[in-house]
């Protein structure tokens, strides 16, 4: 479980999927990075990334961490969004049978987990059929 | 001119149906789907709350507006449903829309009512000249008690609005609130389900107060129920809307293109805002819309607006409030949907 | 640089060691080494261990384990490279003593991790994984492999029978294995029907929650020469970094850190990986060792599969894969392994495998790997 502090640092990406375009290569790192992996250059401009994608690969967890105990069993993927950035994310409102590489989806903002019954929520992205 | 310059809904996926809810408690399906005129309800995933819809509506209505989220001055989060009971709902939406810092964000609460609320504010700073546009949302996951009459109807959506000065939708002509205290409805701190006064949340209710609202935006703006084209009451069932649009003077028609409850169920702070987006989603340019909240303890809100050409240009940026509630839908049965709305939870250690 | 050879080796049965705290675990296995190379004065220590913070609440440890060996003032590291702590903390012994800095150096590796519910173990072992951007999503080891078994499987038409060969070759293996902790065979059925942990891969897909360690002794190679026993030098050592984060990879199904890790090794020792007799590799998960496979280039990519299936890398095949019964059989308590498969190839290569013997090997590699491939160590030995 993040700590708030954690959380917070990240709404930037969690929230609103802001990330690093490298001004020298066009290297898009989300999250942003300092140095571009590609050309080590340090100058980037910020920008959002894309709201769609496709799935390239998913599995449904069964065996959760503790803090996802009461989700499980949930989708978990890495989608392609239509500007080349890949990332992970939950699959959601997709009953399993219909998961498949390859599915066209789209971003939604969803409670990723909260800290029991007294601690803070926390939001962020996940994948939903587009 | 101050008017509407964008608006969204989010309906989430799932669904139960009235005789799910009734075959587990032995009641009469039909008669529940017969007196509240309801067949089914949404029901929120887990991972859904307040503050996820009303991102979603929101991120609808800035894309149908076509504005610069910073440029959003005030954010207004109506519900009876925030996810916490200190700590903001507006906030977390701000941030995810992109609005912070430069902006006002407040929390409303009147049980069904809090969404129009939010967008009264809204409207009023920026016809004040304080902000450029302004945002109110009705969201709400609302909870019924199990068995109670309540759990046929308690839905889950969010309505967003924002509003400014250019490139307005729907002009604002009117508005009205017509208040008075009244204990039909409350939930106590530390409750998990509300209470009811049964039949007394009728006629003394729900009723007295739609009609103030209305006759009295009607006087104000001196128009008669057969020169506005779409009227939209607060839905907690199917009847009383109707019965109360017959009382006033209006016809079946005017009603039934704002009117959700009977797929959607009541959405509480999101009820007639959902409506309200649903007629804009068909509504021409001319057309007189009104809408009519109501919210126990107890208000309505009433608006008259009408609408501009502009909506023929935005309406289809977004996906539209019945696309939504009969798109692509799961059923949940009674289990799973206890499940997803915490009425009975894991056992963890 | 000096050539290094390894004069000792020491590991006791792996299992779930309730009675044992981890400081025990990890002494008498040290003491075993230790009496292997007829030593009782070390020079240095290398400890590999993922997380005993999390799974024990212990930190320190270079201090506490030399101290508990009775060595101190030694000056003793703790190295961590998630799965790869062992593999690494060997490098950096190989390092030490090849530069001359120290003559005896103890390399072990330690994991105690029964002491978390499984629920916490997957979180603790889901720290190797991108916190951020990966756990924050509820993302578990088992999904991250499960993601890349099902591209790998949609790329190249790798099938579930021939995941399940893996795992059922590696029990073969560790059958004959008496410190493995599951030293039994095991079916493709048994495999095919045992419950999915995050699909498509099962409870018999995955490696074990164990507690254990290994050790082996490092010296100049005039010293092993020596001692009376068959001598084992390690000749070469690669290291490799990639992305954690799956997601950040341009194929999921390439362990490029495995193959850069490879090359290094394999250069160093100017060796072909066609010369190589003897594979010790990191089967956490049995698509894991098909990758690794493709990666080390003991087949074509997208041919892992088709190779176990072909009985390629039994004992007795052309490229025998972890004869001591792999991850799988032999288990994973995470910090141990690197080590764990550097004491099986030198046991190979001394010809005291026993019925795990795979004849005539006279050069061996290990490979061990971090997360999902974040990091890969690979180190190539040689029988004198």
């Amino acid at each position: 479980m993040p700590t708030p502090s954690r959380y917070w640092r990240e709404i930037p990406q969690r929230y609103r999927l802001e990330a690093g375009r490298c001004r020298r290569c066009g290297f898009i790192a989300f999250p942003p990075r300092l140095v571009c992996p590609r050309c080590q250059s340090r100058e980037f401009e910020v920008i959002k990334l894309a709201e769609e994608g496709r799935i390239i690969s998913y599995t449904i967890i069964r065996v959760p961490p503790h803090q996802f105990v009461d989700q499980a069993p949930y989708a978990v993927g890495i989608v392609e969004l239509d500007d080349g950035v890949k990332l992970m994310g939950q699959i959601v409102d997709c009953p399993f049978e219909e998961l498949k590489t390859g599915l066209r989806v789209r971003i939604e903002f969803r409670k990723i987990m909260e800290e029991g019954e007294a601690g803070i929520i926390y939001y962020g992205y996940k994948f939903v059929p587009a | 001119m101050v008017g509407i310059v964008g608006y969204g809904a989010y309906i989430p996926r799932y669904r139960i149906k009235v005789e799910e809810i009734a075959s587990v408690w032995g009641a009469d399906a039909q008669s529940y789907r017969k007196g509240l005129l309801v067949e089914e309800k949404s029901v929120p995933a887990p991972d859904q709350d307040t503050i996820t819809m009303a991102v979603e509506a929101s991120k609808r209505a800035i894309k149908r507006a076509g504005i610069d989220p910073r440029e959003i001055g005030a954010v207004y989060v109506g519900s009876e449903s925030h996810p916490y009971a200190v700590k903001p709902s507006g906030t977390v939406l701000a941030e995810a829309i992109g609005a912070c810092p430069e902006v006002h964000t407040a929390d409303l609460e009147f049980a069904c009512k809090a969404g129009t609320e939010g967008m009264y504010l809204a409207m009023s700073l920026v016809k004040a000249g304080e902000i450029k546009y302004g945002l109110g949302v009705g969201a709400d996951t609302s909870q019924g008690a199990p068995g109670d009459a309540l759990e046929y109807t308690t839905a889950a959506g969010a309505a967003a609005f924002i509003f400014g000065r250019e490139n307005i939708l729907a002009e604002v002509i009117e508005t009205y609130s017509y208040t008075t205290d009244m204990p039909d409805f409350w939930r106590r701190e530390y409750q998990y389900y509300p209470r009811h006064g049964g039949r007394f949340t009728g006629d003394p209710a729900y009723f007295k107060h739609i009609m103030g609202a209305a006759q009295g935006i009607m006087a104000k703006a001196g128009v008669k129920p057969e020169d506005i084209t779409y009227v939209i009451f607060h839905q907690p069932n199917g009847k009383f809307p109707l019965r109360v649009g017959e009382l006033l003077g209006f016809k079946k028609k005017q009603i039934e293109p704002g009117l959700l409850v009977t797929y959607l169920g009541n959405t509480y702070s999101g009820s007639s805002p959902m409506g309200l987006t649903a007629t804009f989603d068909i509504a021409q340019p001319g057309d007189l819309v009104l809408i009519v909240s109501y919210g126990s303890g107890a208000g309505s809100d009433a608006f008259l607006f009408r609408m501009t050409e502009r909506i023929e240009e935005v309406r289809d940026l977004a996906p539209k409030t019945r696309d939504m509630l009969f798109g692509p839908k799961v059923y949940v049965d009674y289990g799973t949907y206890a499940k997803f709305r915490k009425k009975i939870r894991k056992a963890t250690e | 640089m000096r050539e290094v050879a390894v004069i000792g080796i020491g590991m006791t049965k792996w299992g779930e060691l309730w009675e044992k705290s981890l400081r025990t675990i990890f002494v008498e296995t040290a003491l075993a080494a230790m009496d292997d190379a007829g030593i009782d004065r070390l020079d240095a220590m290398y400890i590999g261990c993922m997380s005993s913070g999390l799974f024990v609440g212990q930190e320190h440890l270079g201090s506490l384990l030399a101290d508990y060996l009775g060595q101190k003032p030694v000056p003793a590291a703790r190295v961590e490279s998630a799965c790869a702590s062992g593999g690494l903390a060997l490098r950096l012994g190989f390092i030490d003593v090849a530069s001359g800095m120290h003559d005896i150096v103890l390399v072990g590796g330690i994991e105690k991790m029964t002491d978390l519910n499984a629920n916490e173990a997957t979180y603790a072992l889901g720290t190797a994984a991108d916190q951020e951007y990966e756990g924050y999503h509820g993302i578990t080891f088992p999904g991250l492999y499960a993601l890349i078994a099902r591209a790998h499987m949609e790329k190249y038409g790798t099938t579930r029978e021939q995941l399940a060969l893996v795992a059922v070759k590696n029990h073969e293996n560790g059958s004959l294995n008496p410190l493995a902790q599951f030293p039994f065979k095991i079916t493709v059925d048994a495999v095919l029907n045992s419950a999915l942990v995050a699909d498509p891969l099962r409870v018999l897909d995955c490696s074990p929650i164990t507690d254990g360690a290994a050790a082996v002794i490092l010296a100049p190679v005039e010293i092993a020469r020596k001692l009376q026993k068959p001598v084992v030098k390690i000749i070469g050592s690669g290291h490799a970094t990639d992305s954690i984060a799956l997601a950040q990879r341009e194929d999921i199904t390439w362990l490029e850190s495995v193959y850069q890790s490879a090359r290094q090794a394999l250069a160093m020792a100017d060796k072909k990986i066609e010369e190589i007799d003897v594979f010790e590799v990191h089967d956490c998960f049995t698509i894991a060792e098909i990758c690794i496979m493709e990666a080390l280039g003991l087949v074509e990519k997208g041919k892992g599969g088709p190779a176990v299936e072909a009985g390629l890398t039994r004992i007795d095949g052309r490229i025998p894969v972890n004869p001591s019964g792999g991850l799988k059989a032999k288990g994973h308590p995470v910090g141990a392994t690197g080590v764990a498969q550097a004491v099986e190839i030198v046991k190979q290569l001394r010809g005291e495998a026993g019925p795990r013997q795979v004849k005539g090997a006279r050069l061996g590699l290990t490979q061990n790997m971090g997360g999902t491939g974040g990091s890969s160590v690979v180190h190539i030995f040689a029988a004198e």
